[in-house]
């Protein structure tokens, strides 16, 4: 066998963990205060932040004890994210900070003796490192030949450093492993995205209707809160999912769908809306572009048809259709967030689109809000270089639909083929797992052993730094300033995240690194600054504060500034489409080619045996990144596999058994999963939590623990309109006997 | 004055965040926890019900664990509230065994450690962590005695259950139904 060029590099290997490794679990607990009993509020200094576990990025204070130590997180009341309240994962941010696995100092992969290892190293030979090897590449290739994946907050100085290095090659596996379809389908329908956090007026409206959406086990603190409210209220949720979902439990309607068949749902849905009138007609005729032809389009799309589809009866069919129309314009089919499911993906979004623009609850209040941020200037510098390609060029003519950078798309373009053209010879990784974020896990590989060099900045040893030729520990959000947040909701606000305390060990905040990076890049012009204060001060005196304020009070709400939350009855809308309407019939899709109205198109089933893979989320953890985390980890350190009793009968599975599962493919999960047998599953598929098998052993809590879902999605459906990766066509199958066990016969 | 907690498992989603709440608030230990997420599952598919309940010490008002701890570690604070003094606890455990509801644990520093409906907080007029970082703001808390406290309100309004009233400890936790 040959050796790889890029061995995959076990950090546990290392020698670096001398010191760390002898140090004591988790004892920070400990010192002053008596276990049990907690710090005093009033003696303890807090610093704001936004929370880094996930992207609704909720805003908070970081409270120390009498000795310094981080004691705990608390929500901050101004902030519209989280009203107050953070989410488990916000609670339990302490324990990324207190991680006793963390990357704790620059490596560089070197080979001694013939062998790949990885070298601790200083910052400064580290960087030294990257920026000899990303300059020889922009003088043999071009800088466009450099692609940046990040999805985090510090992941904005690095698109800041890959812009003036002269590529705009800058992509987040949010785009088109998660929300990506969504985006395009509004994009296409309404002239505007969904974006984040989500602009569904959840507080106030009648009726919710998620579809594969499971609010509450998917923790986005402010949908869940006004998820809560509107039960207060009475609004009633329809839920559409082929497993009880907690959202399910909370459900006045709980449609038990065959996977799948979700577009043909829609249609019957759009059918009986139409054809019965209980559309918003004054609506539709004002804004709407193509209704006669939708009309026709979906005339043959039945209840009735859709039963034998979707295995879910007529009468809830028209049911819940008259429960929306009753509700409306207060209702809210739901766009969802992850829904990166089957390859037609956006056509399904454009089926949600449909059906709420026909009820009319985009731009009203319990629908669908106008959102506004408040933007903070870039601090001053040149002009960024012009690059001369982008990831487009690869392979032009697809995807032009897509509004971000393909992650997937940048995967391909690294593996030589006579198809394409190919760009990418340098990654910069930060802040995301690609071997658990990116389907298809041979494919990443592969493009990996394609590169000429990759730089991986993380604050855990994911499975992605091993293979990584220089590793760069960051510190945690909770020891560095990073640009504000100035995400959307219904007031504009911003939130200031800045150091509780020191970095652990030998890491460096992100703003940091980059900084020395552009020096040693030869890019100094374009960071005329030295330390990030003199930005952020800059950036927020522009807008009326400073950072000393900032320091105070964490978020600042501003007015709008724009118009109102939702439309004025009948006022005259000029839409962003090509039509200036709301376009139920898409001329953006018709010019590229595709249906511009959704049709229904059957997908694979499982053969006999086996069982399609569903995954999820679960409320203590976010993808892969929180499996470590020690406070999380004690929620809930292992998925499950669910198992439909009836299926677990036919198998002579029992409760907590363990399995390994085998996909279509014949691809082998490298760890076993326990089972979990229960009615809440269909007996046609399974379903564990995203994010476990973690294969690094220095990831000490959650090495080997469950079962990898992204080992087993190797059918990629790829959405044709923006590259979306389908990964719900994966079927398994249970294997009962260790399949890894080793045999010798001599 | 008579503390109680109301918990409306229709819309408790389970998140566990009152446990991590609870566990920063008063250092428990990693491995610990003085709440926790109980889902009941109830039916076949597609027939099916689910109740989920946050759950912690009752504070009972005629709680089993006081009358059998030995050294009177484990008494009636506040309001009602069931505490333990630790310098006072020896870890015989007989509490733990006595407690119809699992409340308590046997703490590492040797001592057995509850909920404490966060005292600490109560007596600044503060909710206990769990009440106050709820997302879905399922937890009431408050005093029985005054009829507008939060916990009165929502218990006149709304139907409620105690969990095992046949052991006859009179429980403070009530789950909204």
């Amino acid at each position: 066998m040959n050796q790889s060029r890029r061995e995959f590099l076990k950090i546990s290997s290392l020698g670096i963990g001398g010191v760390a490794l002898s140090a004591p679990l988790f004892n920070w607990a400990k010192g002053a205060i008596t276990s049990g009993q907690a710090p005093v509020e009033d003696f303890v200094n807090r610093t704001p932040t936004y929370c880094e576990v996930c992207f609704w990025k909720c805003a908070g204070w970081v409270y120390k004890n009498e000795e310094g130590n981080i004691w705990k997180i608390i929500g901050n009341d101004d902030d519209p994210h989280c009203n107050g309240r953070l989410c488990p994962r916000g609670t339990g941010g302490v324990g990324m900070y207190y991680d006793e696995d963390r990357l704790k100092t620059p490596l560089i992969r070197k080979t001694i003796d013939g062998k790949q290892q990885f070298v601790e190293a200083s910052w400064d030979e580290a960087l030294d490192v990257v920026a000899e090897n990303l300059n020889k590449i922009k003088e043999t290739h071009g800088p466009e030949c450099v692609a940046l994946f990040t999805h985090g907050s510090g992941g904005k100085f690095f698109g800041d450093l890959l812009k003036a290095f002269g590529s705009t090659n800058i992509t987040a596996p949010s785009f088109a492993q998660c929300r990506g379809p969504r985006e395009v389908a509004f994009m296409s329908t309404f002239g505007e995205i969904i974006a984040s956090p989500e602009r569904v007026d959840i507080r106030d409206t009648k009726c919710l209707v998620l579809i594969g959406s499971h609010i509450g086990e998917n923790m986005h603190n402010g949908q869940v809160q006004e998820m809560s409210d509107a039960i207060d209220k009475g609004a009633s949720i329809i839920t559409v999912d082929p497993r009880f979902s907690t959202a399910a439990s909370k459900s006045k309607y709980w449609l038990p769908i065959k996977p799948a068949t979700d577009i043909a749902l829609l249609l019957s849905w759009i059918h009986e809306i139409i054809y019965h009138e209980w559309y918003d007609r004054k609506y539709v005729e004002q804004y709407c572009y193509g209704f006669d032809e939708l009309k026709a389009h979906v005339e043959s799309f039945t209840p009735e048809w859709a039963y034998g589809i979707t295995t879910i009866k007529p009468h809830i069919i028209r049911e819940t259709a008259k429960e929306m129309a009753n509700a409306s314009p207060a209702v809210i089919v739901h766009p969802g967030r992850h829904v990166t499911w089957y390859g037609d993906d956006t056509q399904r979004l454009r089926a949600v689109a449909i059906l709420n623009a026909l009820l009319g609850s985009w731009g009203r209040r319990g629908g669908f809000y106008s959102p506004e941020k408040k933007d903070l200037p870039s601090y001053p510098h040149p002009e960024y270089p012009k690059p001369k390609k982008t990831w487009r060029d690869a392979h032009p003519g697809l995807y032009n639909l897509a509004i971000e950078v393909v992650a997937n798309d940048i995967c391909d373009s690294t593996i030589p083929s006579p198809d394409r053209a190919c760009n990418f010879k340098a990654w910069i990784v930060n802040g995301t797992n690609l071997i658990f974020t990116l389907p298809d896990q041979k494919k990443t590989l592969e493009a990996i052993q394609n590169l000429e060099f990759m730089v991986a900045i993380d604050t855990m040893p994911m499975e992605i730094t091993g293979y990584a030729d220089v590793v760069l520990p960051e510190c945690t959000y909770l020891e560095r300033y990073d640009y504000c947040r100035t995400d959307q909701n219904r007031e504009p606000s911003i939130a200031l995240r800045m150091p509780a305390t020191e970095p652990k060990y030998n890491s460096k905040p992100d703003w940091w690194i980059v900084r020395q990076l552009a020096s040693k890049m030869r890019l100094d012009e374009y960071f005329n600054w030295q330390n990030i204060e003199e930005v952020l001060d800059w950036q927020l005196k522009q807008v009326g504060t400073s950072l000393e304020e900032m320091k105070k009070i964490g978020v600042k709400k501003f007015p709008r500034e724009y118009d109102d939350l939702y439309f004025i009855d009948g006022q005259e809308i000029e839409f962003n489409t090509n039509t200036g309407k709301i376009e139920l019939y898409s001329t953006d899709l018709e010019a590229e080619g595709f249906d511009p109205m959704p049709v229904y198109t059957p997908h694979p089933e499982p053969e006999p045996g086996f069982y399609r893979l569903n995954y999820g989320r679960n409320p203590a953890h976010t993808f892969s990144r929180t499996a470590n985390n020690p406070n999380l980890t004690d929620l809930l350190d292992e998925n499950t596999l669910w198992v439909n009793p009836i299926v677990a009968k036919e198998w002579g599975l029992s409760k907590g058994q363990e399995v390994w599962l085998q996909n279509q493919d014949g691809v082998l999960s490298t760890f076993p999963i326990k089972v979990r047998i229960t009615e809440r599953i269909r007996h046609d598929s399974v379903y564990m939590v995203h994010g476990f098998g973690h294969a690094e052993k220095k990831l000490t809590r959650s090495y080997g623990k469950g079962a990898s879902d992204t080992e087993m999605i190797t059918n990629v459906m790829v959405d044709p309109v923006m590259g979306g990766t389908g990964m719900r066509g994966n079927f398994v199958t249970f294997i009962l006997e260790n399949p890894h066990k080793e045999e010798v016969v001599s | 004055m008579r503390y109680a907690m109301a918990i409306d498992t229709k819309k408790c989603v389970g998140c566990s965040d009152c446990v991590v709440a609870c566990q920063t608030e008063n250092n428990v230990p990693i491995g610990y926890c003085r709440d926790w997420i109980v889902e009941v599952t109830d039916g076949t598919y597609p027939q099916l019900e689910l109740e989920i309940r946050s759950e912690r010490c009752n504070h009972c008002e005629n709680s089993p664990c006081v009358r059998c701890c030995p050294t009177g570690a484990s008494h009636y604070s506040d309001g009602g509230i069931v505490l333990v003094t630790e310098d006072m606890c020896i870890g015989c455990g007989a509490c733990i065994a006595s407690c119809p509801y699992d409340a308590r644990y046997p703490h590492p520093d040797g001592h057995v450690d509850k909920c404490t409906f966060c005292i600490h907080r109560v007596q600044k007029g503060q909710n206990p962590a769990c009440v106050e970082v709820c997302p879905t703001k399922c937890l009431y808390f408050g005093d029985l005695d005054d009829p507008n406290s939060d916990v009165s309100n929502i218990l006149k309004k709304r139907k409620y259950k105690t969990l095992i009233p046949e052991a006859g400890t009179k429980p403070q936790l009530y789950f909204l139904i």
